[in-house]
């Protein structure tokens, strides 16, 4: 098998796919918005409990998809709980770096943390949309739309 | 067992030639290309590809119109296309051939063309819960505009429509049943000739989307008595863009045509028209004429194999792919009908669809995931998605036995 392959799935991936973190629903949420990749059938809905001082004071999701985009949502639910929506939204952007191959994540090592398992993404462009699902979700929900993402 | 398994080959595979088919001789990833994604398309054998460069090279013109003598050579070879399409499903007549771009747009010439004409407020059209969105979204966007209402036909746990729960949708209002032939997802084969035998009995016309029967199995439209039938020609070693509605006359001269232009016409003032005849009058503008010649060329091909050894030897071949999934542990199949073609979906235990598509694809074989085009039956079975193997006659054995090695190694890789 490719090396590339690999890299892809390599260990945090797979085992957030395993385990994903934050794998429920919320009652108490603030903001809850579906996100689906219609064509291959991604579909989580996510949770969001966000503060007066626009702090994420807690997030979850629910649903099924393949393991880029469950593991995608599972490491973006560990990294954004207690953030601001401003430091979530600069994670966004940089996420979406990462996953093109725009940034090379070894430069951003410390800021970046378990993002970095998701730089093999960039070499399989038909992965990118399971990868930033619930990152696009996210920034949605956050940003007051009330309408379903698809990142197809 | 292996002397078996070669024994078989023989006697089913005999006059299959897979050489015909250079595509196959591709690479993906060091990896001879698996192409087992033929429910979606199917490759094309040389003959067909030389017909289209033979077409352009020699005989290219518009149709029906010049007095010249290319002008001549296109419009008889697109017109010996059409016979050529009567005679492989056993048409009445040639003027019952309309070609359309596909399965799709053939549903949608009856959904406007008959449908508007023919579908009041009020009035029901049946269709089954197994249906690709083509055999759907034309009838709810027709529904929608006439007023009309949708009633749908479940399929049972074997993957086929429930012909007693089809009897109790029958009323004085249906006025259309619109059903798959065969299972684009569960690659079964549905009970259509005690549906039409009922439907003709309330008086009632039945449309079937044979675009996956069509390519698969010995197809006469007479014996089976519909009234549209509609299949794609890149489903069946054809070209892309060039498709099939068959439908019989008496309701082709009814119908209003589909689209307007040229071809269709047969007088024209500024204000008002005349139109041609059928077929002509649902053609407008200048057809797919190499498609038409491409489609007549993979008919020939299809002839020369006979659909008899093709069904044959994808029957065995299905059963033998069949046999060694359900003895793979963890795997999932979704409709398990007696009666049923070479499509295969199913699921791996904590293994999304994505996912394996995506690790076969390393390895050189090419299979589908997703909804394939039916959301509803998703739904239904509580699933996102499937993973779907599609088989034609030029697909082997030994083909198989590499998917069922990949497939172990897949489960193991994404064991948790």
């Amino acid at each position: 098998m490719e090396n590339e392959f690999r890299e892809l799935y390599q260990d945090i991936i797979m085992d957030h796919n395993r385990s994903p973190r934050n794998f429920h629903k919320m009652k108490e949420a603030t903001h809850v918005l579906d996100g689906q990749n219609p064509l291959c059938g991604d579909h989580y809905t996510l949770y969001l409990k966000v503060n007066d001082d626009q702090i994420i004071e807690d997030i979850s999701f629910y649903g099924s998809g393949c393991a880029i985009s469950k593991a995608s949502a599972s490491v973006m639910s560990a990294m954004l709980k207690g953030q601001s929506i401003e430091k979530a939204d600069q994670f966004f952007k940089l996420f979406q770096k990462i996953v093109k191959g725009e940034v090379d994540p070894a430069e951003y090592l410390d800021k970046i943390g378990k993002l970095a398992a998701f730089s093999g993404v960039s070499e399989f462009p038909i992965r990118v949309k399971c990868a930033t699902l619930p990152w696009h979700t996210m920034h949605k929900a956050v940003h007051g739309s009330n309408e379903k993402v698809s990142t197809e | 067992m292996e002397v078996l398994e070669k024994k078989r080959q023989i006697n089913y595979g005999e006059g299959i030639n897979r050489d015909d088919f250079p595509i196959l001789l591709e690479t993906i990833r060091n990896h001879p290309v698996v192409y087992f994604d033929n429910a979606a398309t199917t490759q094309k054998p040389k003959q067909v590809i030389d017909a289209l460069v033979k077409y352009y090279e020699h005989d290219n013109a518009n149709v029906h119109r010049a007095i010249h003598q290319l002008g001549e050579r296109a419009t008889a070879g697109f017109e010996k296309a059409r016979n050529k399409v009567a005679e492989f499903i056993n048409a009445h007549s040639d003027k019952e051939i309309i070609f359309t771009r596909g399965t799709t747009e053939a549903i949608n010439l009856v959904a406007t063309s008959w449908g508007r004409k023919f579908v009041e407020s009020g009035d029901e059209i049946i269709l089954s819960e197994m249906e690709h969105h083509s055999n759907l979204i034309p009838w709810q966007l027709l529904a929608k505009e006439r007023g009309a209402h949708l009633r749908f036909i479940p399929f049972k746990e074997d993957g086929t429509i429930d012909y007693n729960e089809f009897i109790k949708l029958m009323n004085k209002n249906t006025k259309l049943i619109a059903i798959t032939h065969m299972s684009n997802v569960f690659g079964t084969i549905n009970p259509f000739k005690k549906i039409i035998r009922t439907a003709h009995d309330w008086g009632v016309p039945v449309l079937l989307d044979a675009a996956q029967s069509v390519p698969h199995l010995p197809v006469d439209v007479q014996q089976l008595d519909c009234d549209f039938l509609a299949f794609s020609g890149h489903k069946m070693l054809g070209p892309t863009g060039i498709g099939v509605l068959y439908a019989k006359t008496q309701l082709l001269e009814n119908m209003d045509p589909y689209q307007g232009g040229g071809e269709m016409i047969n007088t024209v003032w500024l204000e008002k028209a005349t139109w041609n005849e059928i077929p002509h009058k649902f053609e407008a503008g200048t057809p797919n004429i190499a498609g038409a010649i491409g489609l007549a060329e993979a008919i020939d091909y299809l002839q020369d194999l006979t659909m008899e050894t093709l069904t044959l030897y994808e029957q065995d071949i299905t059963t033998y792919a069949l046999e060694k999934m359900m003895a793979l542990d963890g795997i999932t199949i979704y409709g398990q009908a007696p009666e049923r073609g070479g499509v295969v979906s199913f699921n791996l235990e904590n293994v999304h669809p994505h996912d394996l598509a995506h690790f076969l694809d390393q390895h050189g074989i090419a299979v589908r995931a997703g909804h394939h085009c039916a959301q509803p039956i998703m739904r239904k079975l509580e699933i996102a998605s499937t993973t779907r193997a599609s088989f034609y006659f030029y697909n082997t054995y030994e083909e198989i036995d590499y998917f069922i090695d990949k497939l172990q190694e897949a489960a193991k890789f994404f064991a948790f």
